[in-house]
């Protein structure tokens, strides 16, 4: 599995914040996703139906999961191609290694694929001695800069073009060395022409899986780039890489969840390239790879099944969670420290690497719901997250003086009289501190507070006080 | 290629499934699942914009084609065509080089009517210009719906920079739906060609600070030449 | 006290019983205006909410259970919160769940509770306040208030009724303050990084007064604004709507402000 640093999600945040350059590419969240699924929906008064059919057809499809995985495995096989069932990282890696070797291949193109992230393919690959070269260009411009992807659906969204110009300069030998690489379009060409190269000397061809369809054996793939295509056609060898949960009955279906998808996710209403691949190349067909394989990845997600976490299956991978979210808009992917940020990382990172590795995770959202509503899937997130934070309760894996904070608090807060006296003497020492100013500026115990805001005074009296004097005022105490 | 270990990790993900679900190994299909493979049926909720008739929706193809930057024109016959794509190539001054599929419907056109250079294969590094049929055109979204076959190679979609797709009117329909009716109808239930491509738009990518920028790795032009054959359907 | 007015049990919220009981004069003279029979129970403490998101159940469980018997006998229970409105609508019949002795009474009282503002216009049908208030105001609509009870549009009649007032409305008014309850102290850098990116669009409507539907949220923003040193004053809804802003000073604001 690809390493973490969850754990040090205050200090990765720390740095998320200070860093400009994130910062400024963060701000371009808005124009670049935001509104333009806002108008893409706008366009198709369907669309809340579309989310409830796609919800159903999803979750008809988990309930009956066994069935269709193993429709599917008949058809692939039934169209010449392979399937590897494997239960976790090292197997599913253990066999693209396999199929490497088996084919003499020495050079690996990539499509994008998540999967291929969350299981660290790429380290893995090279030290079999294998190129990998990675063909999406947000996915090529970070495996050049050696990081991790911030987005799921916009690897590069954190690099700015100057630091891929420095990148390409770099690393693109052999080049005039004065070359103008100022605007994308150039940076563009330069790696489309670098990349073609790459496509007619591949021998295996890795990809990832939008969708596997059960009824025809079939992977499909969503692509704007064109570069996934061309990875699986020119390769001798086609591989998908895709989780359990991806697969869905029928082309009806999959056209039904496609429809909320692109608008989800980029706005658009349909991605540039919808692929379905069924089996290696047939007879007479005079392009196409000539092995076909699908690897279905376990790696924990048999177990969410009948959780109060399944319904974290139903997810497409869109990213309109994250793009929506106020904290994945603060501090950008990386700080999440694993594969998937944003609200679906914050749900599905701890079922994959574990609740005390990713455990920050779901505790760093405010609840507000923003990332549920947009969820083409309707994944319930934040509930989700919630089911998580008790999971870590019952764990003993949240702070003691945070566990002691709420005990304390639920002690006083059902114990109405007393409740009401601590309360009434707080309120008033408060106000005194704050001295008719109507806020503190430094408060012991509260420097998380305070560190960022003043704290508001109360007025001195609490309500249930002054009630009862208006009460006792009438004559008419309850 | 099943290894020991494929087999067993087989088992064992199956065997958490249905622990999962209560079921146990060698229990049937539901009856909803197996009606669901065996007669899949249009969806209850698809866009209403579709949903028009035919010329209507000939008219909302060009639209959304259009919006994704593909380009369209409209020619009365198949013999107006070499004509249609020798103007188009002058107009954006491409190279007079075309590859077409060795599919008849576009290499067996009256080529010879124009100067352009034609061969039919699959495409290759030096292919610019590329020339290929289509199944169908889903109105919805302006989509093509390319299927790979002997005479349809896949490569030609992908490679050479500029995509020129023949789309006859009659093969028009309004929702992807209406596409896999279409389909079945022609390989048979559960068939599918090795690739079947959506194509909705020349290649694209706003990965470089999300700017939009035409021909990533894909071509940088879609022309769609529309070939209005319903008088002949008719 | 005609026996056809509705009873209306409020539930005041710790947070403004504690720092802000204007707010709950505010909600009674709203609510007995608007034709209810207003009452409180002096036993009342807070909504659990606090537990329950931090995966302590049980201690919810402890703190929100006496409420159920507490307000039984209502017709209605209104808070002037939409988080405490929506703990109680949406999240009491989930922390029950397993318990089916208490699943028709806790369904009972998730189906006679609302948030105070949304329950003056859509339930008691009221269309205008005879408050006054003259001045550039912004709303920040609170996110459990918007999405988990569909409060939008309803402080907006009201406050659109008030004569002299406008609303210059945020650019981004259904993003999160960066409060999120414990959130904002177990999580100070981020919350503070959100709520910054708020006050900026506070700042940037030029309105002089800010208004939300929750106190939370509410305390966020002014402790941020004052932090700045911004002159903006910010309130809840309910003080402008009940014509109550003479009362006390805006919140974080100095007295005689």
């Amino acid at each position: 599995m690809s390493v973490s640093t969850s754990p040090n999600f205050k200090e990765n945040v720390h740095g998320a914040l200070r860093d400009e350059s994130l910062q400024r590419a963060l701000g371009r969240l808005k124009t670049g996703f935001r509104d333009k699924r806002l108008a893409a929906i706008e366009n198709l008064p369907e669309f809340e139906a579309l989310r409830d059919q796609a919800r159903d057809i999803k979750n008809h499809t988990l309930e009956n999961l066994d069935h269709y995985l193993l429709t599917f495995e008949e058809n692939v096989k039934a169209n010449g191609g392979h399937v590897h069932w494997c239960a976790d990282a090292e197997e599913a890696r253990q066999v693209v290694a396999k199929i490497c070797r088996d084919t003499n291949a020495k050079s690996v193109l990539k499509g994008k694929s998540m999967i291929s992230e969350e299981i660290a393919l790429n380290d893995f690959l090279e030290k079999q001695d294998l190129k990998v070269v990675e063909t999406d260009l947000g996915e090529y411009i970070i495996q050049l800069r050696h990081e991790p992807p911030s987005h799921i659906i916009a690897p590069a969204i954190h690099v700015h073009k100057e630091e891929v110009a420095d990148s390409f300069r770099e690393t693109h030998k052999g080049r005039d060395p004065n070359r103008s690489l100022d605007e994308p379009r150039e940076l563009l060409d330069e790696a489309r022409e670098v990349m073609r190269e790459h496509f007619f000397a591949a021998d295996v061809g890795i990809t990832g899986a939008n969708f596997l369809i059960a009824e025809t054996g079939t992977s499909v793939i969503v692509t704007n780039e064109g570069n996934g295509d061309l990875t699986q056609t020119l390769s001798r060898v086609h591989v998908a890489i895709a989780s359990l949960e991806k697969v869905v009955p029928t082309l009806e279906d999959a056209s039904s969840i496609l429809r909320v998808l692109a608008r989800s996710a980029t706005g658009q209403e349909m991605s540039s390239y919808t692929t379905f691949s069924t089996g290696p190349r047939r007879e007479g067909d005079l392009d196409g790879p000539e092995e076909y394989h699908v690897i279905l990845l376990d790696n924990g997600r048999s177990n969410m099944l009948g959780t109060e976490f399944q319904d974290m299956l139903r997810c497409i991978r869109c990213a309109a969670c994250m793009n929506h979210c106020p904290v994945y808009g603060a501090v950008g992917g990386h700080a999440y420290g694993w594969v998937y940020p944003g609200p679906m990382g914050s749900v599905l990172s701890p079922s994959l690497i574990g609740v005390d590795e990713a455990g920050h995770l779901p505790n760093a959202s405010t609840f507000c719901g923003k990332c549920e509503e947009v969820c083409p899937m309707r994944i319930p997130l934040p509930k989700m997250m919630r089911h998580w934070r008790e999971r870590e309760f019952e764990k003993h894996l949240s702070p003691s003086s945070f566990r002691y904070g709420i005990k304390t608090w639920a002690f006083f807060a059902s114990k109405p009289r007393l409740y009401r006296a601590v309360t009434g003497i707080a309120s008033k020492v408060l106000a005194k501190m704050a001295g008719g100013k109507g806020r503190i500026a430094k408060l012991p115990l509260a420097g998380g507070w305070t560190d960022m805001r003043d704290f508001p005074a109360p007025e001195g009296k609490t309500f249930k006080e002054l009630w009862a004097e208006k009460q006792a005022g009438k004559g008419d105490v309850k | 290629m099943s290894s020991a270990s494929n087999s067993t990790s087989r088992d064992a993900i199956l065997g958490r499934i249905r622990k999962s679900l209560g079921r146990t190994a060698g229990d049937s299909a539901p009856r909803d699942v197996t009606e669901r493979l065996a007669s899949p049926k249009p969806n209850a909720v698809v866009p209403k914009r579709a949903q028009i008739t035919h010329d209507q929706q000939v008219a909302l193809f060009e639209k959304m084609a259009t919006s994704v930057n593909a380009t369209v024109s409209m020619v009365v016959s198949d013999d107006d065509i070499p004509r249609e794509v020798a103007r188009f190539l002058a107009e954006h001054n491409l190279p007079a080089r075309v590859k077409t599929s060795p599919d008849a419907a576009v290499s067996g056109l009256p080529w010879s009517d124009t100067a352009l250079e034609v061969t039919a294969g699959i495409a290759g590094p030096e292919d610019a210009v590329s020339v290929t049929p289509s199944f169908a055109g889903v109105a919805e979204t302006g989509s093509l719906m390319l299927r790979s076959g002997a005479d349809t190679p896949y490569t030609l979609n992908m490679l050479p920079d500029t995509h020129i797709v023949v789309l006859k009117t009659s093969d028009m329909v309004g929702t992807y739906e209406e596409v896999w009716a279409r389909l079945r109808e022609k390989e048979g239930h559960g068939n599918m060609p090795r690739t079947f491509l959506w194509v909705t738009g020349p290649s694209r990518t706003g990965d470089i600070e999300q700017t939009m920028q035409l021909g990533a790795h894909g071509p940088r032009r879609l022309h769609i030449v529309l070939v209005d054959d319903k008088q002949k359907t008719k | 006290m005609t026996p056809s007015k509705p009873r209306v049990g409020l539930f005041v919220t710790c947070l403004v019983d504690m720092f802000r009981p204007t707010v709950g004069f505010s909600a009674v003279k709203l609510l007995e205006e608007a034709g209810c029979d207003v009452d409180v129970p002096m036993d009342q403490t807070c909504c659990g909410q606090p537990a329950f998101n931090s995966g302590d159940n049980a201690s919810a469980r402890k703190v929100a259970a006496p409420l159920i018997d507490m307000f039984a006998d209502y017709d209605y229970v209104v808070a002037p919160s939409g988080s405490c409105a929506g703990m109680i609508k949406k999240h009491f019949p989930e922390l029950f769940a397993d318990d089916p002795a208490m699943a028709a009474r806790v369904q009972a009282l998730s189906d006679k509770t609302h948030e105070l503002v949304s329950f003056l216009t859509d339930i008691m049908k009221v269309d205008s306040v005879p408050a006054e208030f003259d001045g550039k105001v912004t709303y920040h609509d609170s996110c459990s208030g918007l999405r988990e009870l569909k409060v939008k549009q309803q402080p907006r009649k009201l406050l659109n009724s008030i004569k002299g007032l406008e609303i210059s409305e945020l650019s981004e008014p259904e993003t999160c303050c960066g409060f999120g309850g414990t959130f904002c102290v177990k999580y100070p850098e981020i919350s503070g990084k959100m709520v910054g990116d708020k006050t900026r669009d506070i700042t940037e409507t030029g309105a002089k007064t800010l208004l939300a539907g929750d106190l939370g949220c509410l305390m966020n923003m002014a402790g941020k604004l004052a932090r700045e040193g911004s002159n903006v004053e910010v309130r809840h809804v309910a003080e402008v709507l009940a014509d109550m802003t003479m009362a006390a000073p805006p919140i974080a604001g100095k007295e005689g402000e």
